[in-house]
């Protein structure tokens, strides 16, 4: 799948000059509110008509204004699921969900109701009013009304941003099933990094109605200055890891990299498996030395590659780890103390209690994210 | 006590008849009205939404002189109705209808137009992103979160039709077994003498026949009430 967006429009103040290209599974809208995201999805799923500029999926032109082409919102196949569930409160979660089926032409329906059913886990509510829904549960009828209409693309509008983290754990399996078992492109908009690193195989960041960067996760997530402030702390390496192993004694679970070994919590996954590991800059400490009686586990040998700008008290360095990437956040004073400079050897220290559920994650089959 | 005389049977059928012709006659242009208040942009808006409440403000014999002007024998659009359809309304039962239909219209309009304005589009929106065309959008979403509007409408209708007595009388006169219905009945019956008895037994029927479509609009309301829990 192939998504082209070339797009000027003009929303009250915000202006939006959006061009962006993505072939990705599940392509990530990132930015702070108001950067134009929600317009954005909103006009590729037809329910605002540009200014000027065109939307082509797969070679189907959606918009092109230029000559004069807009298919309107029914006739695109373009799946929404929006941040409020928004299902028919006067249907049954079963009526809700089979709504878009009966608007596909046959040979175009792919979805199959008990399929998707299973994979959301709504079965034992399907006789239900959506007004005795729980939040988490409406989102996920939500889910699976878009797929079962069988859509070319699923467009999914801050899912999980009416609802708390409880609710947003609960959901996070699902969503990386979604990406995993189905073969549907998704564009899912999002502010929130620990959402968008577990969950996209491309980002797009957004900032005031422009593109400010755009390409593989793991290449976006590393550069801190793309992510808005009060989500800088979120921020670092995306490494595609696998398990090696279990250490049954002490609880965790070995995992291998071209960076080296690393220790993490116990995970549910077997041998071999994929894992996504989040590694937040601020977590990544830097030692000249291999240090000594020291609790962390994770010791990884790296070169300084980069020495970002100074920001304040605090600067990130980029390191390679026998060709990994990892990013730490460090203070100006230990960049001096230290005399860290360009190119380098050091040893990047990892906690294992860094890493939580939020930042392991099944990474999208076996293939690394960048291809 | 309810020991009808054929007359006033008549007047009980034909204003039941009267009623419901005039609620079910004027549902489709009234939705029709309620929409294009409560959704459109055109020039002329207000001017309509003032044509369709002018009933309301009216005095009821100018209404029914107006009707009788415009659809009567001789009137502009009554010659040309009887002319090209057959279809008479002056001095007939469905001229009453008529008289009732205009004088209920501004009522089922107003309740329609509020439950329109309720609905939540982002729905509609909704079920437009899973393929529904506009206008199945309104026959599966809409109409449906409408129903409740339309039923209250549909009452205030029949009701109006059920009390209409001006208008009638001037349009279509006090014709029994024709365009009497149960108010005009009762109001012949009052100005004879001994017909006492006869008025106050329809005035009982007219009080049951109301409080009926009470019940019913309240037991539909809650029907669709439990139905649709609102978030």
């Amino acid at each position: 799948m192939t998504l082209l967006v070339d797009i000027g429009h003009r929303l009250g103040a915000l202006k939006l000059e959006v061009r962006f290209e993505s072939a990705g599974h599940l392509t990530a809208l990132f930015g702070p509110s108001g950067s134009g995201k929600t317009s954005l999805v909103n006009l590729v799923a037809g329910l605002i008509r540009p200014d000027t500029g065109r939307i082509v999926i797969d070679g189907r032109t959606l918009v092109d204004t230029a000559a004069r082409i807009f298919v309107p919102a029914h006739r695109r196949r373009v799946g929404f699921v929006f941040q409020d569930a928004r299902l028919f409160p006067h249907l049954t979660v079963r009526s809700n969900l089979l709504y878009g089926r009966w608007f596909t032409p046959r040979a175009e329906r792919y979805a199959e109701f008990g399929r998707v059913v299973d994979m959301l886990g709504i079965g034992h509510i399907l006789a239900r009013r959506p007004a005795l829904l729980s939040g988490g549960e409406k989102q996920r009828v939500a889910i699976g009304r878009a797929l079962l209409a069988s859509p070319r693309l699923l467009l999914m509008d801050e899912p999980l941003a009416s609802l708390d983290d409880a609710l947003k754990a609960e959901i996070m399996p699902y969503l990386e099933r979604l990406r995993d078992e189905t073969k549907i492109p998704i564009v899912y908009v999002s502010h929130s990094v620990a959402e968008v690193a577990r969950l996209a195989t491309d980002i797009v960041v957004m900032a005031n109605g422009k593109v400010a960067a755009a390409g593989p996760t793991a290449e976006i997530m590393q550069r801190l200055d793309l992510l808005p402030p009060e989500e800088v702390g979120e921020g670092g390496a995306v490494l595609d890891m696998r398990v090696l192993g279990h250490d049954e004694a002490f609880g965790m679970t070995v995992l291998g990299a071209a960076a080296g070994q690393m220790r993490v919590p116990r995970l549910p996954l077997g041998e071999g498996a994929a894992v996504r590991v989040r590694v937040r800059a601020r977590d990544v400490m830097i030692a000249t030395e291999r240090p000594h009686g020291l609790s962390a586990l994770n010791v990884l040998p790296g070169r300084i590659v980069e020495i970002g700008a100074v920001d304040g008290a605090q600067v990130d360095l980029r390191l390679d780890c026998g060709g990994d990437i990892l990013v730490s956040r460090i203070t100006r004073q230990s960049l001096e103390t230290l005399g860290l400079t360009l190119g380098r050897d050091v040893f990047a220290v990892i906690k294992t209690v860094a890493f939580d559920r939020a930042n392991l994650s099944r990474a999208t089959g076996a293939v690394p994210t960048s291809d | 006590m309810l020991d009808l005389t054929p007359d006033e049977w008549n007047a009980v059928r034909l204003s039941l008849k009267v009623g419901l012709w005039a609620m079910a006659g004027s549902l489709p242009l009234g939705i029709l009205i309620a929409l294009m208040l409560a959704r459109g942009k055109f020039w002329g808006k207000s001017l309509l939404n003032g044509v369709v409440h002018l009933p309301l403000v009216l005095p009821p014999v100018v209404t029914g002189y107006l009707l009788l002007l415009s659809f009567g024998r001789r009137g502009p659009i009554g010659a040309f109705l009887a002319e090209n359809f057959g279809i008479v309304f002056s001095f007939r039962w469905t001229g009453a209808a008529l008289a009732c239909a205009v004088m209920g219209f501004p009522l089922m309009v107003r309740a329609i137009r509020l439950s329109i304005e309720a609905v939540d589009r982002r729905l509609e929106r909704a079920a437009g992103t899973l393929g529904a065309s506009p206008a199945w959008v309104f026959a599966t979403v809409t109409l449906p979160l409408i129903l409740p509007g339309i039923v209250a409408g549909m009452i205030l209708s029949f009701a109006k039709a059920m009390g209409e007595f001006g208008a009638t009388i001037t349009f279509v006169s006090n014709i029994p077994g024709e365009t009497q219905t149960l108010p005009s009945a009762i109001y012949t019956f009052t100005q004879v003498p001994g017909g006492d008895a006869s008025a106050l037994r329809l005035t009982l029927i007219s009080i049951a026949i109301s409080m009926a479509a009470l019940v019913v609009s309240e037991m539909f309301a809650r029907k669709v009430g439990q139905r649709m829990v609102v978030e």
